[in-house]
This record gives C-alpha cells, sequence and structure tokens, in this order.
C-alpha cells in the first residue's frame, strides 16, 4: 500500500472517530471550543506518532524474539502512559510556550483508547517502520480533522436554544452521526 | 466507608511494588497463555479446514490442512494451496486467496477449483465488510451463481463493468472484491496445474 | 444487606448508569453494538475484567504506595484484560472476532480504572465486587439495549433472529457508524425524559 493511500484512508475513509469509533471520549468531552480541540488535536498528533515508532520497536526487538507477544496489551499501555509522562516532563523543559498550549492534554491522552488502539491496529497490520508512523500520524491527522470541525459545529450550536431533554450530549452525539454521515461520502475513494 | 492506609512512598517502595506487580502480572499472563495457546491454533485451523470442506463437494479422505504448501500466482504473489485427495489422488484443489479491494480493505477468502478448473465454491475466511450490505456476497443468492463457473472461460467481471457476474445491489464494491480474490486464486490455480 | 450494600450494588445499574448517566466507555459502546449479541458479549467482558479488577486492587490497595497505585492498576486491569482476550481468542472465537480491537481496549475504558480509583481504593473486597457488579451489568445493560435497539431497525432481528423477510430493506444506516451516534443520542434522550431532566 502506498503512503498516500494511508494517508487519505486513514483521515477521509475510516476516520479513526468518525467511523472507527477509538477517541470518543476526548471527542466528545473536549469539543466544545476550537481552540481546546485543536490543542488536544496537536497534542494526540505528537503522541501518536511517537508512540508508532517505540511501540514498533518495542514490539519486534523485544516481544517478538522473547515470545512474548501476548504481554502486548500490557506492554503497550505501560509504554504510551510513560511516554506521555516524558514528553510533558521534556516539553515543561525544552519549550515552555509549547507545554503551556498542550500540558493540558497530555495527561489525559494516556486514557485516549485511540493512541492504544493505533499501536495495536499497526502491529495486527503488520505494517514496517516507515508505515507504522505514516499509520500514526495518518490517524492523529484524521483525529484533529474530525475534533476541530465538530468542535466548530458545537460552538455554532451553543447558541441555539433546545429542550433541556436534548440538550448536551444527545444533540451532540446527533451531531457527531451527521458528521459521519458526510464522512461516509468518502467512502469508496481509492478503489 | 472504610477509612485509607496508603503506605508512603519512597524510591525502595514504589520500585518494589512495580517490580511485584509486574511480575505477577507476567507469571498469570505466561500461564494462561500456555493453556490457551493449542486451543488458539486449533480454532485457526478447523476455520480452514471447515471452509474448506463446505467449498468441496465431493468427499475426501485426507487433511488439506497438514498438506498444505505455498503457490504463486503469474505476478509473483504466493498464496496457500490446501490439496485435496480421496485414495491418494488429488481432486480438488482449495487456495487462500486475498483482495485489498474490499469495501473494508482486505478480505480473506478460501476458494475450491475442481481440476478442471472450476470454481467448486467459495468462503469469507476474514473481512470488514458492512453487515447487511457487503456481507451479503457471502450468501448463497449471490455465491451459488459462481458454482461451475471457468473465471478464464466467462467475462469475469460484475455486469455493471460488463461482465457476466450479477452483482449484489448496492454492494458493488464488495462483489468485484470477490471476483478479485478469485481471480488471483485462479490466477495461481493456472500457473501450479501448468506445471503439473 | 445493609442500606449502603445494596446500594453499592444498584447504584452502576440506575442511578449512575455508566452508558446513559455517566457517559463512560463510549469508544465501545459505539463501535461494537452493530448487534444485540455483540452489545452483550462486550458487556459480559467488561463486567468480568471489572470484577476481577476490583476485587485485585481492593486486597493490594493497602500494599500500594500511592505514587505508583495508577502504574499498578493499570498494569493489573491490562493483565486481566489479556486473560480475558486469550480465554475469548480459545473458546468463544466467533465473538472474539467480532469484537477485535475493542477487547485490548478494555484496559483504557474509563469505567474500569475509574472504579478502581474511586470505589475499590477505598473499600474492603466484598464492597468492591457488588460495586463492580452492579457497573458491570449497568454497562451490559446499555450496550446490550443498544445492540437491540440498532439491530431492530438496522438488519430487522433480535439476537440473529429474523423478523422479516428476505427481501425487506431493513434501515442499514442503523448498522452503520452515523446510526451508532443517532441511536445512543436517542436512547440517552428517553432516558433523560424518564429520569424527568428538566
Amino acid at each position: 500500500m502506498s503512503y498516500l493511500m494511508i494517508f487519505i484512508a486513514a483521515i477521509f475513509v475510516n476516520n479513526i472517530v468518525l467511523s472507527q469509533f477509538l477517541g470518543i471520549c476526548p471527542f466528545l468531552g473536549v469539543s466544545k471550543k476550537i481552540s481546546t480541540a485543536l490543542g488536544m488535536g496537536f497534542a494526540v498528533m505528537f503522541v501518536m506518532t511517537l508512540s508508532a515508532i517505540v511501540t514498533f520497536l518495542i514490539y519486534y526487538k523485544l516481544l517478538v524474539p522473547y515470545n512474548l507477544t501476548f504481554m502486548i496489551t500490557v506492554i503497550f499501555i505501560l509504554v504510551i502512559a510513560s511516554l506521555v509522562q516524558m514528553v510533558e516532563i521534556i516539553l515543561k523543559k525544552v519549550s515552555p510556550a509549547l507545554y503551556q498550549a498542550l500540558g493540558i492534554f497530555l495527561p489525559l491522552i494516556t486514557t485516549n483508547c485511540a493512541v492504544l488502539g493505533v499501536a495495536i491496529l499497526a502491529i495486527q497490520k503488520q505494517f514496517g517502520l516507515l508505515s507504522s508512523v505514516c499509520y500514526g500520524l495518518a490517524n492523529a491527522m484524521g483525529f484533529t480533522l474530525a475534533i476541530v470541525l465538530f468542535a466548530g459545529l458545537r460552538e455554532r450550536m451553543s447558541r441555539t436554544k433546545l429542550p433541556a431533554v436534548i440538550k448536551g450530549t444527545p444533540i451532540a452525539l446527533i451531531t457527531a452521526g451527521l458528521l459521519s454521515m458526510a464522512f461516509m461520502g468518502f467512502a469508496g475513494i481509492g478503489h | 466507608m472504610a477509612k485509607n492506609h496508603p503506605i508512603k512512598s519512597s524510591l525502595t517502595n514504589m520500585i518494589l511494588a512495580l517490580v511485584i506487580v509486574c511480575a505477577l502480572s507476567a507469571l498469570i499472563l505466561g500461564y494462561v497463555q500456555q493453556i490457551t495457546a493449542a486451543p488458539i491454533k486449533a480454532v485457526k485451523d478447523n476455520m480452514e479446514l471447515k471452509a474448506i470442506s463446505e467449498i468441496i463437494p465431493e468427499e475426501f479422505d485426507n487433511n488439506p490442512f497438514a498438506e498444505r504448501t505455498y503457490i504463486t500466482t503469474s505476478h509473483k504473489k504466493k498464496l496457500m494451496m490446501y490439496p485435496v485427495r480421496r485414495n491418494g489422488k488429488i481432486i480438488a484443489l482449495a487456495i487462500k486467496s486475498y483482495t485489498n479491494k474490499g469495501f473494508g480493505g482486505k478480505m480473506e477468502i478460501m476458494v475450491g477449483f475442481t481440476l478442471d478448473g472450476n470454481i467448486s465454491g467459495y468462503k469469507l475466511i476474514d473481512h470488514k465488510e458492512t453487515p447487511g450490505l457487503g456481507t451479503k456476497v457471502a450468501e448463497k443468492s449471490f455465491a451459488d451463481q459462481f458454482k461451475g463457473l471457468n473465471p478464464s472461460k466467462v467475462n469475469f467481471k460484475v455486469n455493471k463493468d460488463g461482465g457476466d457476474i450479477d452483482a449484489v445491489t448496492a454492494a458493488t464494491i464488495s462483489s468485484r472484491a470477490v471476483i478479485d480474490a478469485i481471480q488471483r486464486a485462479y490466477d495461481a490455480y493456472s500457473n501450479f496445474s501448468a506445471g503439473l | 444487606m445493609s442500606s449502603q450494600t445494596i446500594q453499592n450494588l444498584t447504584r452502576g445499574i440506575i442511578r449512575e448508569n455508566p452508558t446513559f448517566v455517566m457517559l463512560l466507555g463510549m469508544c465501545p459502546t459505539l463501535g461494537v453494538t452493530t448487534s444485540a449479541a455483540n452489545g452483550l458479549g462486550m458487556g459480559l467482558a467488561t463486567l468480568f475484567v471489572l470484577i476481577l479488577s476490583n476485587s485485585a486492587i481492593s486486597l493490594v490497595k493497602n500494599f500500594i504506595p500511592s505514587m505508583v497505585r495508577i502504574p499498578c492498576y493499570i498494569v493489573i486491569i491490562a493483565s486481566f484484560v489479556t486473560v480475558v482476550e486469550l480465554l475469548m481468542a480459545a473458546y468463544l472465537p466467533e465473538l472474539h472476532a467480532q469484537l477485535g480491537i475493542f477487547i485490548p481496549l478494555i484496559v483504557v475504558n474509563c469505567i474500569i480504572l475509574g472504579r478502581a480509583e474511586a470505589f475499590a481504593a477505598k473499600n474492603n473486597m466484598f464492597q468492591s465486587v457488588l460495586d463492580a457488579i452492579g457497573m458491570g451489568l449497568g454497562f451490559t445493560i446499555g450496550l446490550t439495549s443498544l445492540g437491540i435497539v440498532r439491530e431492530i431497525l438496522g438488519s430487522y432481528s433480535v439476537f440473529g433472529w429474523s423478523f422479516a423477510g428476505e427481501e425487506a430493506y431493513p434501515m442499514l444506516l442503523f448498522i452503520m457508524p452515523p446510526g451508532a451516534f443517532i441511536a445512543l443520542a436517542g436512547l440517552i434522550i428517553l432516558v433523560n425524559k424518564l429520569r424527568g431532566v428538566k
């Protein structure tokens, strides 16, 4: 599969949030404003790409040679959790400005199932190192696109008067459903 | 509610706690992995064997799974081939083929061929087609039209592309994918039988 | 049983239902509920992990220094998830294939770590198991009902039993991704209405 196809497939056709249902919690949780959505998106992009590299190396250099592939879930979640911590510490020292922008989102990423999900999916799809990195970055871009679009819609919607039973989550879910429907239009691209 | 007394964190006891928890986890998982390894492998093997017995209508008396071997298509793609024998003589071949053109990406399919090159049947092994739409390519109403067909003797395309195969309504992509996978299997089949 | 004990059991099923009220574990909720059976299977797998993790964590809580408690809990939870995954692959291969990536992702299901931190780390084993059963059942009920609704609308069947003819055209949208969002929204509106949200 060419690298371009990985990007198109992950961003539009099989969008990680809208058609694979990974990372729904931050998608619903931090999408009230475009600015925070963007911050979350960039933080995810950073961590997901990095974790794609690290988990790939750990899987093929450590787990496979020692026949420990059944430990994948335990090891990957630990790796991602420590990676997030490390990124946080390094960012704080190296680039306080970036830390200010992304800092509050980083702890939330550990429990973002999209990061673990993408790491495991890249292994299941038997990608090489470069493809894995592309896959991680592409999915993170898909996540960012979805959450920013969604935040834009929600910003508009917050000005609308709604019945109490629909307000909040239900209307957000319906909006997400419509967005997901729009993304279904991309299905079939690349066939 | 019971009161909580967490012990004070020091470097030693933190490392100790983490090491013990990880060691216990590895121990338990290693044990469970050992007892489930055989059943998991059996499940996989059985699935392929079951698929073979479903697509080969004749009785056979060997274990095609145990005799499996790789064959190549004219494009040098490797496919797994399972010889089906009765009384030691090959009566049919099952070939595990794939396509990346499914609606949900990769699709794996087991295709059976009789020795004259006719399709005896196929079965989807792994796919991510849309439930209720793309998955209809696994149903009899679509699959039966392939039985006894020789891909080289008909126009092996869906009717939308000017071929002889009736695609599933609203699932043309999935139908094309099945044809693509069977074509690949047939390619390998004819490549293999030419060398016999 | 004291009223507190009963409350620990029923809290997760009704008042703090993880799916409809707390909105936890949304990824599997939306991702696997294309049929009632899948929803039920995922719910039970989560219930199982939750009981194991809650009881294990309530037992070891006094031996773990508080600064490393979260990593320790994560390892414990991930181990049980892997146990469930291996057992499922061996003895329930079809369900395992259907649920796919969402089984390892039980690890990051907020319900499990949430209950570990909010309940099991502060209570004894018996109460923690009750809490796990309540929350797990609440999650299972949520997933199964969403699965039933989507299956009825999207493939005209319930638990695989079809009630319409071969030629019927169901509302496929509901077993596709957008339908997941919309069906869940519908159920939450219904629950809100019943709870008398004003």
